[in-house]
């Protein structure tokens, strides 16, 4: 071999690297340059060899690093229908835009024989990037190289980019694909872990934490996860548990296959561990994208503002007959949540847990909002445990990051019930409570229909601090229905139909609560959307100052 | 509430300005496109005043009823309404629980509920209706077409409350309502009929005599058989004799009964259909035909007026039977007489509709007549207005029926229209006329027929109207539900149907293996490309396009630093044959347009109004810098990866990646899909009617397990292969959405 005129090649790709760093290209030009090349050449030769030889070094082992685990392993991992490290950050981030830190780190355990089993970057890609013009931050675990195993050289390498990231203002997104500790290193493998779990904590509420897991995530692993704000998975090929099928058998004997236990399905519809999951790879990692468009890049920015086309004084009649002539009857609150926002674009968070209760972010008049509606489609929209503690820590999340948030109101009360009441309704409904009474961020909230009692007051009402609150005329605020109501009041009475009519009357509408300023207003649904916008740019510069306290203790 | 009031204002003009003409017996005249209803146009109501020359006049219709009652719902219901309300009479809207929001009652002075919503315990239930009239003082009924339209009790029952019935008599209704008895009064009033022979065959000699009498083609079946049972057609002398021996044994055999049935057996025959208006002083007019011949299982799916097939002569012979048939039972009011029509042009009797016809708004089209204002005013003791001289017609119409169905598999389908934007006129012409009875938002439920609306445009010529109409159909936007546009699309656009060469037998000559929607190749392949590539740089730049909060003091420059330029592999989800096309998209100069370079095809340039994520794309092509293209196109909803486009009428889901996303879209894994041999699906939304296994049943391939109905379709659900139940999710009477398992099986353990 040549080094001149390799050294040469590998400064003509050089800068190919640094653009954009996929390693096949490499591998081929390797390939032909030395294959067509003649032999003598040495003349070429600068004669500043010593630089030339550290450059082929450097190049040849950041060559290496890009193909992790070796070609085989790439293979395995294709055929999983999983993509690399790599690939997956090519696919999530702006083309050219990725840089890379610590491409040359290692580890440097040196028992079991490791010392001579080395991959060049440790299992980890790390760096930042930018997702349409914005930068963000990213760690993305290499499935080939060891496992995606975490050893102590690995951890610090994503403990560097988010202390950055906190630094900066920008968001953490990690790309989760490992097999858990790294053995052979014992408890620096386990440190490893507690220091990316205390700098999550760390960054909790400072900048948007977000892990899509590609793989397995098992034993302590999940735990990073479990604190960062949103978790994705990847149908099929990812799973969260933190014991696998095997202990579970011997502990506990049951039968249970890893997706039963910890797939996609079992933590977005079982577990709520999982915020939403996505078909394959790619699918993922575009809808994170979209997702990362909705998101301030830290808690010092406000909710981002982006073109639309949708007028803000657009005006939708058919959102006058979208409550049902009959109280009783259900309706999809998602019609009226894409029925207001633009473009009917809506993200939904966690679609297929606690459906009673819809969440997600949107954007009205460009900039994002988000929205907590109750679901009359499913269980008329009660409140119950799953429900509440659900959306609560939706509400603290955009309540962090300066994320308006609108309240669409058709609640009928919280889930009676030994299953509820002994599995502690009231301390995870006091949750949402707690959420919504501390949030500062801007408050809408609209009462579409019922707004029965304590869930009434729960659901961002005026006494909340909300700060606009609208009722619908098909609003009713109550302390219950009226059949319920008139058996208590004329306990006595036979004949109750007339007791009921005259409450109903009196309570069935949205009247009272305007009258006692507990509604700012009573709005024909058509103007909703026109009226909301105009609220968020009357809200833009609220302020609301906040006593000083180490932390608050909400109910947990 | 405003918009109503407009609606409702424009309306009244625009009839009146009709009348005007009417009135005048100005036939020469006549603008189709003013009897149309305005609900379209409130958008451009100053081209329609500038159109009819001048303020809309005040028209003495006569003395007719101050106030009507609607006994139907839907778009009839708000067809006779708008006409009631330019003839200055109140109208009453009835409605069932399910249809208390509906645009009829929405639209109607007065409104009472008449029941829940089975149409049996309201639209047909006849005490219910007049307990209606006798509530709001309605002095006369229009009933629409279909529910009571047809029931002659009904009249009955109006007659003794002295109410006026706007429709035909009592004993007419009921003589052209029995199949077996109008065709004899038919026969007597001198209407072709159907030759046949119905009796005892001697012998064979006899057939022959009998088949060469009626002319061949015939057809030979036993009396006795119903339907098309057993059914021999014969087109010469030798078939006839083999024919005849084979029914006549059948029909001992089976029926015990030798009695043979022997008619002209119509080939490839045109359904032509004439509408007459009589009043009750004895005067009767036809007005010129339908044809509806593009018809699916008997259900009508385009009709168009006139029919290219008929010339005047036949026009004239067709007409005056039909008259005199009409005269023949003392038929009042507007009525239609359907014939079958041969190669020869020779045409026979088939029915009598004693109603208002669905498809009338074609014929007012091209006559400019009111139907239903004629109606109102025979039924008022008016004279017609008009003589058979008056009744000319001009230009060509079609009608397409919307509706909300699967055009692939026929289900239909229900849900909310959550975007609903109606196709407009483009010219002053007025050539677009929607008869819908919904509005944006309106729920199409599973009690009722799934009519979305009837499409009708109008042309000077034929191709005119055609063209109308494919482009009244792109422009269609129609969300929430499946509907059938693309059938109609396909068929408007084929070459066959455009030469005017139809029969009943079209749509199944025409897809023999059933309808499959639109296939892409060639010319639209190209176009729809090019609008997905379009579609997806403007959503990308969108995506590019901070406000505010990209996170930097440099965000102009991150801004500019958004792409101009796409390498793209643009594939087609519901269509894996088509390979995935590279497409090279490039932003060129400052009006939005984009180069669009691909394989096989010249460069094009695209510009398009479309604001963005709006269901409309109203899109420029200049190919290869000579031939300029306009189409228009529409945006579903965006998808994961990529987004839905309906493109000549068909839904396209279209996935796009860029280059990289391509490279690697190889390693993604196919996931297999539900193996549907163990379930049991929901084939529609609807309820089930009744379960016929529990779960531990054995069961055959084939067998019974549940029923399924809606819009009172009932499905019956059967088993794929044997198997044994495992499960059973749902219990008679519960409602079910698409595609819900009903019922879980498993293999039977040997």
């Amino acid at each position: 071999m040549n080094r001149g005129v390799l050294t040469r090649n590998y400064k003509c790709i050089l800068s190919t690297f640094t653009r954009a760093p996929h390693i096949y290209p490499v591998a081929k030009s390797f390939g032909r340059i030395s294959a067509l090349t003649p032999i003598r050449l040495r003349e070429y030769a600068s004669g500043n060899t010593k630089e030339e030889e550290i450059v082929t070094r450097i190049e040849s082992m950041r060559a290496t690093a890009h193909l992790g685990g070796g070609i085989n392993r790439i293979t395995t991992q294709h055929k999983k229908g999983k993509l690399t490290a790599r690939e997956r950050l090519d696919l999530l981030l702006d083309p050219g835009s990725f840089r890379e830190y610590d491409t040359f780190v290692e580890h440097q355990c040196t028992d079991f024989g490791m010392e001579k089993n080395k991959i060049i970057g440790d299992g980890v890609v790390t760096g930042h990037g930018t997702i349409n013009g914005r930068r963000i931050f990213v760690f993305s675990q290499d499935f080939t190289a060891f496992g995606g195993s975490l050893s102590k050289m690995h951890a610090q390498k994503i403990c560097k980019i988010m202390d950055k990231a906190v630094l900066v203002g920008a968001p953490v997104v990690g790309l989760n694909d490992s097999g858990g500790a790294r053995i052979q290193e014992g408890v620096d493998s386990l440190a490893g872990y507690a220091d990316i779990f205390q700098k999550n904590v760390l960054s909790s509420g400072v900048v948007p934490q977000i892990s899509l897991i590609m793989g397995p995530c098992a034993g302590g692993a999940v735990y990073s996860p479990a604190l960062t704000d949103f978790t994705f998975m990847v149908r099929d090929t990812s799973y969260l548990f933190v014991t696998g099928p095997d202990v579970v058998k011997a502990v506990t004997n049951e039968d249970v296959t890893q997706e039963e236990l910890g797939g996609a399905k079992a933590h977005t519809v079982k577990s709520g561990v999982a915020h939403n999951a996505f078909e394959n790879d790619i699918e993922a990692l575009q809808r994170i994208r979209d997702f990362i468009d909705f998101l301030p890049l830290s808690n010092r920015e406000q909710a981002p503002i982006r073109f639309t086309d949708d007028p803000v004084t657009r005006e939708d009649p058919s959102l006058n007959h979208i409550i049902p002539v009959d109280s009783t009857k259900a309706y999809d609150v998602r019609d009226v949540i894409t029925r207001l926002v633009d473009d009917s674009n809506f993200f939904e968070i966690m679609p297929d847990y606690a459906k009673n209760i819809v969440i997600g972010f949107a954007r009205m008049g460009g900039q994002t909002v988000s929205i907590v509606g109750n679901q009359p489609l499913v269980s008329s929209g009660v409140l119950d445990i799953n429900s509440s503690v659900k959306a609560s820590r939706f509400v603290r999340f955009c309540d962090a990051f300066n994320i308006p948030i609108i309240t669409l109101v058709d609640v009928p009360g919280f889930l009676p019930g030994t299953a509820q009441e002994h599995n502690g309704i009231i301390r995870h409904g006091a949750k949402l409570l707690y959420a919504y009474a501390e949030a500062t961020v801007p408050k809408i909230t609209i009462i579409m229909r019922k707004a029965y009692g304590g869930a009434y007051d729960v659901m961002s009402s005026k006494h909340l601090r909300g700060d606009i609150n609208y009722g619908w005329p098909t609003g009713e605020i109550a302390v219950m229905g009226a059949k319920g109501a008139v058996e208590i009041i004329f306990r006595q009475v036979e004949d109750r139909t007339q007791a009921e009519k005259e409450y109903i009357d009196k309570f069935a509408n949205p009247i009272p609560a305007a009258q006692r300023g507990f509604l700012d207003d009573i709005i024909l649904p058509a103007t909703t959307r026109r009226r909301i916008i105009e609220d968020l740019i009357t809200l833009k510069h609220k302020k609301l100052p906040i006593i000083y306290k180490k932390h608050d203790n909400m109910p947990l | 509430m405003n918009i109503l009031t407009t609606r409702t204002r424009v309306v009244g003009t625009r009839f009146s300005a009709n009348s005007v003409i009417i009135n005048q017996k100005n036939f020469a005249f006549y603008r189709p496109s003013i009897i149309l209803p305005a609900r379209y146009f409130h958008s451009s109501l100053t081209t329609y005043y500038a159109n009819i020359q001048g303020p809309p006049q005040s028209v003495d219709y006569g003395k007719t009823f101050d106030k009507i009652l609607i006994a139907n719902r839907g778009e009839i219901a708000v067809r006779v309404i708008r006409t009631a309300k330019k003839m200055g009479i109140k109208t009453v809207a009835v409605y069932s629980d399910a249809d208390a929001r509906s645009l009829h009652v929405e639209m109607a002075d007065e409104a009472v509920n008449i029941g829940p919503p089975p149409s049996n315990q309201s639209y047909l239930n006849i005490p219910n209706i007049l307990q209606a009239i006798k509530s709001t003082g309605a002095q006369a009924v229009h009933p629409g077409y279909g529910f009571l339209s047809e029931n002659s009790h009904f009249v009955k029952a109006l007659n003794e409350a002295g109410v006026e019935f706007i429709g035909p008599g009592e004993s007419a209704m009921a003589d052209l309502g029995d199949k077996i008895q109008s065709k004899i009064i038919a026969k007597q009033s001198g209407v072709n009929t159907i030759p046949g022979f119905d009796g005892v065959v001697k012998d064979s000699s006899h057939a022959l005599q009998i088949a060469r009498s009626i002319g061949y083609p015939i057809m030979l079946k036993a009396s006795a058989g119903g339907g098309g049972k057993g059914m021999r057609i014969a087109w010469d002398d030798q078939e006839v004799l083999d024919g005849f021996k084979l029914a006549s044994q059948e029909s001992l055999s089976s029926f015990g009964d030798n009695r043979l049935l022997i008619e002209r057996y119509i080939d490839n025959p045109r359904h032509i259909e004439i509408q007459v208006i009589a009043d009750k002083f004895g005067n009767v007019l036809y007005f010129p035909e339908r044809e509806c011949s593009i018809q699916r299982r008997n259900q009508k799916v385009i009709e168009e007026a006139p029919s290219i097939f008929l010339d005047q002569l036949t026009r004239k012979a067709m007409g005056e039977q039909a008259a005199s048939l009409a005269r023949h039972v003392g038929y009042v009011s507007a009525g239609t007489v359907e014939f079958l029509v041969d190669p020869q042009r020779n045409f026979y009797f088939l029915e009598m509709n004693t109603r208002l016809q669905v498809e009338h708004p074609i014929t007012e089209y091209i006559t400019g007549v009111d139907l239903v204002e004629l109606m109102i005013r025979i039924a008022a003791n008016q004279k017609l207005p008009m003589t058979q001289e008056d009744i000319k017609f001009h230009g060509w119409a079609f009608e397409s029926r919307v509706y909300a169905e699967d055009p692939e598999k026929y289900l239909p389908s229900i849900g909310r229209l959550s975007k609903y934007i109606e196709p407009q006129s483009l010219t002053d012409k007025h050539e677009v006329r929607c008869d819908s009875g919904i509005v944006e938002g309106s729920e199409i439920s599973i009690y009722y027929d799934p009519l979305i609306c009837k499409l009708s445009t109008y042309g000077e010529t034929r191709d005119d109207a055609i063209n109308t109409m494919l482009k009244a159909l792109d422009s269609y936007v129609i969300k929430g539900v499946t509907h059938n546009i693309p059938l109609l699309h396909e068929v408007i656009s084929n070459q066959r149907f455009r030469s005017g060469n139809i029969s009943t037998k079209f749509l199944a000559e025409e897809y023999p293996g059933g309808f499959k929607g639109h296939v892409v190749k060639d010319e639209s392949l190209h176009e729809l490309i090019s609008i997905s590539a379009f579609v997806h740089a403007k959503r990308d730049l969108r995506n590019w396009s901070w406000i505010d909060g990209n996170g930097t003091s440099f965000r102009d420059n991150l801004n500019k630093n958004a792409p101009n330029k796409w390498d793209l592999w643009i594939s087609f989800n519901n269509n894996k044959d088509i390979e995935p096309i590279n497409v090279k998209v490039e932003k060129t100069g400052v009006n939005e347009e984009f180069e669009i370079i691909m394989p096989n095809f010249p460069r094009t340039i695209i510009s398009a109004k479309w604001p963005l994520e709006t269901p409309l794309i109203n899109a420029h092509l200049r190919i290869d810098n000579q031939e300029n293209r306009t189409l228009i196109a529409q945006y579903i909803d965006p998808l994961p990866i990529g987004f839905r486009l309906q493109y000549v009428g068909t839904k396209f889901d279209i996935t796009v990646h860029n280059q990289r996303q391509h490279e690697l879209s190889q390693y993604m894994i196919e996931k297999p899909k539900q193996d549907l041999s163990k379930v049991i699906l929901s084939p529609m939304p609807g309820s089930v009617v009744s379960l016929a296994v529990q779960a531990g049943d054995l069961v055959a391939e084939g067998t019974e397990i549940a029923v399924v109905e809606a819009m009172k379709m009932q499905n019956v659900l059967r088993a794929s292969r044997a198997s044994k139940v495992k499960k059973v999710n749902v219990k008679p009477g519960d409602a079910v959405a698409a595609d819900e398992i009903l019922v879980e099986l498993e293999d039977v353990k040997q």
